[in-house]
């Protein structure tokens, strides 16, 4: 589905990706832990398009999407959340999901109908929010929201825009236990159509969710793998260990 | 069901039937009120209303802050009477020339401008206008210089002539009515929500998948040709066009009218450019002033309501309802 | 060649000014994030108040000394009075603002001195030529080149070497950090905006022998002092003294050896460097990419 070969950057002398390689199979829940540093939001940064590595080759679906602008990336499936709140402030919780949906399914440049009309992508809006349960806010503007409800509306927008791969840059960050158990509980109500590459710190989070994980330590993997076979892995244990978190 | 009942559970039918009932009479009292003069006043008003209605779309709606825009308007006005007084072509014909140059010219200039964000679209907005402004000063065997260039009569509409003030007036009106019924339309379409949303955060905008840079080029195109067509119609009621529709000021004044009034809101440059026009023509009757009087407009409106009038009303609103 | 060594040095001449207004104009953006649209009428101001204190005492030199003072005070009052409550807001209204208070300036000056096209003497003694390897320079035009390059040095100098200089580049650098460490941005960003208007002053004394005394030379100078900053890079101090100098080298050589485009000449300077560079020569993405 997604596949990175070699993927490196470097900002000046600090090389953030080291000859990054992994591989997203359909259907796998693959999850990037390591410390703080270890350059996972950068490298979801060059995977989503919003940077450009300075070596190596990424693909989606066997295409090469390397040198690919962000919306054409977008366009051929994939789709992300950011950790820090871009999302469309002055509108509501409703608007910013079917602006999704429209980017896959809609007429960007349709100005002779009013939005309304669009019956197929209110209805995967309408989709895209109740998956996520996110019908009691519907209505309310985004600048509005509490912190754990903006990270519910991050993977809704992103849902809508029916992905095959989606990209989720620490989901869970900041959310209360019950808002933590409850994105668990919609992340494992995704269908299996839909691949998931993840960033995650909690770990009850990781072992709950991830059938794949890779460890980035300063840029580099030092182990990808099985949750098991990753948790048992000396040098991971000697990273976690060493630089607690 | 009541009426009462129809209208409090339905606010849109009650805007359309308020607007039903009170249009004929908005539109058609200053042909009974006013003549000559005052006739002239409302119709320079509709025309600089839709310029602001224009620079609406792109700065309200597109978040785009542009202080350039006289340059579509001044295109659109020179081309309208270049065309029809060298060519001895119709006006109708300039019109339409003049509508083109100024989208062609938006194209052109904006693919320049929405390459950048914040104050380098602001940079380079102004220095395109700038240099049209220069153009039109310098290319005097063309635009007859600071002079300006002149000659244009007003032409026929369906055998009724344009040269008298009622119907150029009736002409405005309805030029107006029309780019507001398009701008309504494209304001509650999906691209008048993806051009909303490329205002909020660009970025997301590009990670659901959206060409943001193509979106705003096409807002800023059809804006340009509205601001074009008002330029037109501008050369019709005026039959001259010097660079000052090209410059600076001018575009400074179309940015105050849509501010004043309320950006992000169909009607407010309307109202801006109705207030600010109807002030400078009060005051300049009585006082040389008039430079004092727009900056502490200026001013006052960035200190006291920068939501505009509209907003400003808004606000007010909300607060008594609470109350 | 004397020709041409004449144009040189007056495109020289026209850099010098060009930066002693851009220069403020610089870093007012660096420092307060605001596009100074009055910054030509404090250039025009300058003028104006030198015309009536030449006019009253007879010296251009006491005109220089005092004409920048009621300048900065009215701009630090301007900043105090309008700008300080506008930093949290949108470059939008800031521009508005600023660009009211031109209007403003213009429509007082008007009043006060009416229309001018006033120009000022240039102090005795620096009236005739000076022969420099068999050209005559006029020396009022040398010394202004003396003057601005010493300047320009001395801005350089209080910016590098003093506190204070090193305060406002932290201010310019992130201003939320510098208050953090505890720094008082708030005045700091007075002083600038007054001493930014000063220098404008300042520079329309000087020009006055050249350029002349009058209203509407403030949008004249404002627009290529604007493009000098947007090829230089807003806040760039260094920016601006390059970009004053392409344009002064520019706009005047492009006047005397292809009139016919010299004018757009300026102006497609600009639109080439912002697509090239978006944030100029000089000028630091503020996004931090």
């Amino acid at each position: 589905m997604l596949r990175l070969e070699n993927v490196s950057k470097a900002f000046g002398s600090l090389v953030v990706s080291n000859a990054v390689t992994l591989d997203v199979t359909p259907g796998q829940r693959h999850t990037i832990i390591g410390p703080n540093g270890a350059g996972k939001t950068t490298l979801i940064n060059q995977i989503g398009g919003q940077l450009s590595p300075d070596r190596g080759k990424i693909f989606l679906h066997g295409r090469e999407i390397t040198r690919l602008s962000a919306p054409l990336r977008a366009q051929a499936g994939l789709a992300r959340t950011f950790q820090k709140n871009t999302l469309f402030q002055a509108l509501s919780v409703f608007e910013n999901v079917r602006l999704g949906a429209q980017a896959a399914h809609g007429r960007t440049y349709d100005m002779f109908r009013s939005w309304r009309n669009d019956t197929r992508v209110l209805g995967l809006a309408e989709q895209a929010i109740e998956q996520m349960n996110l019908g009691r806010i519907a209505a309310q503007p985004v600048g509005k929201l509490s912190y754990g409800d903006l990270r519910q509306v991050e993977v809704a927008v992103a849902l809508a825009t029916s992905p095959t791969v989606l990209l989720l840059d620490e989901p869970t960050s900041g959310l209360s236990p019950s808002e933590t158990a409850r994105m668990i509980d919609v992340l494992h109500a995704l269908p299996r159509e839909i691949s998931i590459l993840m960033i995650e710190h909690d770990m009850e989070v990781v072992f709950s969710i991830a059938d794949h994980i890779t460890v980035l330590y300063y840029g580099e993997v030092i182990a990808s793998g099985a949750p098991r076979a990753v948790a048992d892995d000396p040098r991971v244990q000697e990273v976690y260990l060493g630089a607690p978190q | 069901m009541t009426t009462a009942t129809f209208f409090t559970k339905w606010p849109a039918a009650r805007g359309f039937a308020f607007v039903a009932v009170l249009l004929p009479f908005v539109v058609l009292s200053p042909l009974a009120l006013l003549s000559g003069y005052g006739l002239d006043v409302i119709t320079e008003i509709m025309i600089f209303a839709i310029v602001a209605v224009s620079l609406n779309l792109i700065l309200g709606y597109g978040g785009m802050v542009s202080f350039g825009h006289a340059a579509f308007f001044g295109l659109g006005a020179y081309a309208t009477v270049l065309i029809s007084t060298r060519y001895d072509v119709s006006p109708w014909l300039g019109l339409a020339g003049g509508v083109a140059t100024a989208t062609v010219a938006a194209v052109v200039i904006g693919a320049f401008c929405v390459r950048l964000g914040g104050v380098g679209f602001f940079m380079m907005s102004l220095a395109f206008a700038q240099l049209l402004n220069s153009g039109a000063i310098k290319w005097r065997p063309l635009t007859g210089g600071s002079d300006g260039v002149g000659g244009l009569l007003r032409p026929d509409l369906f055998g009724f002539d344009l040269a008298d003030a009622d119907v150029m007036y009736l002409f405005t009106a309805a030029c107006l009515a029309g780019a507001l019924l398009f701008m309504r339309m494209v304001i509650a379409s999906p691209f008048g929500h993806v051009l909303v949303g490329t205002r909020e955060s660009s970025l997301r905008m590009q990670a659901i998948g959206y060409q943001t840079r193509h979106i705003r080029l096409a807002a800023f195109a059809l804006s340009g040709a509205i601001a074009g067509l008002s330029g037109g119609v501008y050369a019709f009621y005026n039959g001259f066009v010097s660079p000052d529709a090209l410059s600076f000021g001018t575009s400074g004044m179309i940015l105050l009218m849509v501010i004043l009034g309320g950006k992000g809101s169909l009607l407010g440059p309307v109202l801006g450019a109705g207030l600010f026009l109807s002030v400078k023509n009060v005051v300049s009757t009585h006082t040389s002033h008039w430079l004092l009087i727009v900056g502490c407009i200026f001013v006052a409106c960035v200190m006291v309501c920068p939501e505009g009038i509209l907003g400003f009303a808004k606000k007010l609103s909300r607060s008594g309802e609470r109350r | 060649m004397d020709l041409f060594l004449t144009q040189l040095l007056n495109g020289l001449v026209y850099g010098v000014l060009l930066f002693l207004v851009s220069a403020g104009l610089a870093l007012i953006f660096g420092l307060l994030g605001i596009v100074n649209l009055a910054h030509g009428s404090f250039f025009m101001l300058g003028g104006f108040v030198a015309l009536s204190v030449t006019a009253a005492t007879g010296s251009f030199w006491l005109a220089m000394l005092l004409a920048p003072i009621p300048v900065m005070a009215l701009a630090g009052l301007i900043e105090v009075a309008f700008l300080r409550r506008l930093y949290a807001r949108s470059q939008l209204d800031q521009v508005l603002l600023t660009f009211g208070l031109s209007f403003i300036l213009t429509d007082v000056t008007e009043t006060i001195w009416g229309k001018g096209l006033s120009s000022l003497q240039e102090p005795r003694g620096l009236r005739e030529g000076v022969e420099i390897l068999g050209n005559v320079f006029p020396a009022y035009r040398l010394a202004l080149l003396a003057f601005g390059f010493i300047c320009a040095f001395a801005i350089w100098l209080v910016l590098e070497r003093t506190r204070a200089g090193s305060m406002v580049r932290a201010g310019v650098d992130d201003a939320r950090t510098a208050m953090g460490i505890g720094l008082n941005v708030p005045a700091l960003r007075t002083a600038t905006f007054a001493i930014g208007g000063g220098l404008a002053a300042l520079a329309g004394v000087v020009a006055g022998p050249l350029l002349g005394v009058f209203s509407g030379i403030d949008v004249e100078v404002l627009i290529p002092a604007f493009i000098v900053v947007a090829i230089g890079g807003l806040g760039s101090l260094r920016g601006a003294l390059i970009g004053s100098l392409v344009i002064g080298f520019a706009d005047t050589l492009g006047k005397a050896y292809i009139p016919g485009v010299s004018m757009f000449l300026i102006y497609f300077a600009m639109i080439g460097i912002l697509l090239v560079r978006p944030h100029g020569l000089f000028g630091q993405d503020p996004s931090g990419g």
